[in-house]
């Protein structure tokens, strides 16, 4: 207990910065996720192919990957000078981006082509077929994956930790130089995850029981 | 074909089709260009930061790191098949006594950051006397504990897809509880969720990569010891692309058997129908 509350500060400093990782990241690979998504559903082949080479390549890159060549090489290609935070924001957006396209895509699918193709039969031109038929019913399908993958992106706010962002997994480096045990500061850490983590599920859950009862 | 979101096109659709693809070709050229020109404009492709690759002692040492990354993840993955193995079966068991602990298990090894997991192991336990700990045994307890938790769910949701018919039919020809679950559900749960499974171990396989993190002595790490070498130009970023391109092309092949499976086994029509790696992935909530 005393090693939480003798050092607070440096505990709420290391969460308040993952959760600004990961809120950040999450809007932006909510927006890169849309083009992508929309991408790989389109009617254009040469927009679903880049897509698609996207989404495999990144998918099969691993986040601390990406983390490396924006902490340490970036920096080399004498551009904008950022912080590291933005540079670790960036990589969590594009790895957290193909995650949310595939969602899309597959929301898309679970819609019958009857669904659309009636509503074509009866004269809807595209956007109405799109905002009045289709994305209500593939929205459903969405969600539950969706908040699954903003808890993995969560979860993945760690990796920054190696890179020279303060959050929440480098409490235990910055604690043990006031001495602190490390399991006790690291399990502590572990329990606020739990915590975070519990309270996206509970979320996901609500979610999709509303969601579902008004289908 | 016809999509649920657009028709067969007609004239006006393909030309417009043909000027977005042409757009879209033109945004990504420009895009690699410009990349491609500031890595060209920093020197990135002089010889001379490209050397330090060309050392049969280098490349030896690449060599042993890819069999590093290949070690941790051949007893890691391993590990976890077993540990999802008995984890499933404890969650499904009839006993609360034993269906509790593991579903506690699994919940809160699934919630815990793989690399937090791992820091525990490294710098938690020695101060407590653990002596054992190497960073490639930190690496692959944090692996097992995670990948294992979330193969538990996988094979758990595997065995519920399946028709309650098989285990009632099975009870009924008066097989024990342990056969039933060992000779009619297991087999066929495993087959259908072959695909996720594989997919699955590609994460694992990804996430090796955080033993850069705790010190562990595989590809990044070697990447950035070789990066970091002055003598050759700090060539960090020819470094980041040949490690890179060695961890992605391991990774692709990994994947590239789990679409294997998944495509052969659906179109052979015996057994179970093999589950979609992309939603069933999705909905276990795991990246």
């Amino acid at each position: 207990m005393d090693t939480l509350f003798n050092n607070l500060d440096l505990f709420a400093l290391g969460f308040q910065n993952t959760l600004l990782l990961f809120a950040v990241s999450a809007v932006f690979a909510l927006g890169i996720g849309i083009v992508v998504g929309a991408m790989r559903v389109s009617p254009v082949p040469v927009m679903r192919a880049f897509g698609t080479l996207y989404v495999n390549l990144v998918r099969n890159t691993p986040l601390t990957l990406l983390m490396f060549f924006f902490a340490f090489g970036y920096p080399k290609l004498h551009l904008v000078q950022l912080p590291y935070t933005t540079l670790a924001i960036i990589a969590l957006s594009i790895y957290t981006a193909t995650y949310v396209a595939e969602v899309l895509r597959s929301g898309f699918n679970t819609v019958p082509t009857g669904q659309a193709e009636a509503a074509r039969a009866i004269g809807l031109p595209f956007a109405q077929t799109m905002t009045l038929v289709i994305m209500p019913q593939a929205f459903r399908a969405v969600i539950p994956p969706m908040m699954s993958v903003f808890i993995a992106l969560l979860k993945n706010t760690t990796v920054a930790a190696g890179f020279s962002v303060a959050e929440a997994g480098a409490i235990r480096a910055n604690l043990s130089e006031r001495g602190e045990p490390a399991i006790v500061v690291l399990l502590w850490v572990a329990l606020f995850f739990v915590i975070l983590v519990g309270v996206l599920s509970v979320l996901q859950r609500y979610l999709e029981r509303r969601w579902k009862v008004l289908r | 074909m016809t999509n649920v979101l657009y028709d067969v096109p007609g004239p006006r659709a393909i030309l417009r089709n043909r000027i977005l693809g042409a757009i879209t070709i033109a945004l990504v050229a420009a895009g690699i260009t410009f990349v491609v020109y500031r890595l060209a404009d920093t020197g990135q492709f002089s010889a001379a930061k490209w050397r330090v690759f060309t050392f049969p002692l280098v490349q030896q040492n690449i060599g042993l790191a890819i069999l590093a990354t290949l070690s941790a993840f051949a007893v890691a993955a391993v590990a976890s098949l077993l540990l999802g193995l008995v984890l499933s079966i404890g969650r499904l068991s009839d006993h609360a006594w034993l269906r509790v602990p593991c579903t506690v298990f699994i919940e809160l090894f699934r919630a815990v950051p793989v690399l937090i997991l791992m820091m525990i192991m490294y710098y938690g336990l020695p101060p407590l006397g653990v002596t054992f700990v190497t960073p490639f045994v930190a690496v692959v307890t944090g692996l097992t504990l995670y990948n294992g938790s979330v193969l538990a769910e996988v094979f758990r949701a595997g065995i519920e897809s399946l028709p309650t018919g098989q285990r009632e039919a099975a009870y009924a020809i008066g097989l024990r509880k342990s056969a039933v679950m060992s000779l009619i559900l297991f087999p066929q749960a495993i087959r259908a969720m072959m695909p996720v499974i594989i997919s699955q171990l590609v994460v694992v396989l990804k996430d090796t990569a955080l033993g850069f993190i705790v010190t562990f002595h595989e590809l990044l790490y070697l990447a950035k010891f070789y990066g970091a070498q002055f003598t050759y130009g700090s060539p960090i970023i020819p470094a980041t692309i040949v490690f890179g391109t060695i961890y992605v092309l391991l990774c692709l092949a990994l994947s590239g058997v789990a679409k294997w499976v998944e495509v052969r086994s659906r179109r052979s029509r015996r057994g179970a129908r093999p589950a979609n790696v992309a939603e069933t992935e999705l909905a276990a909530s795991k990246i």
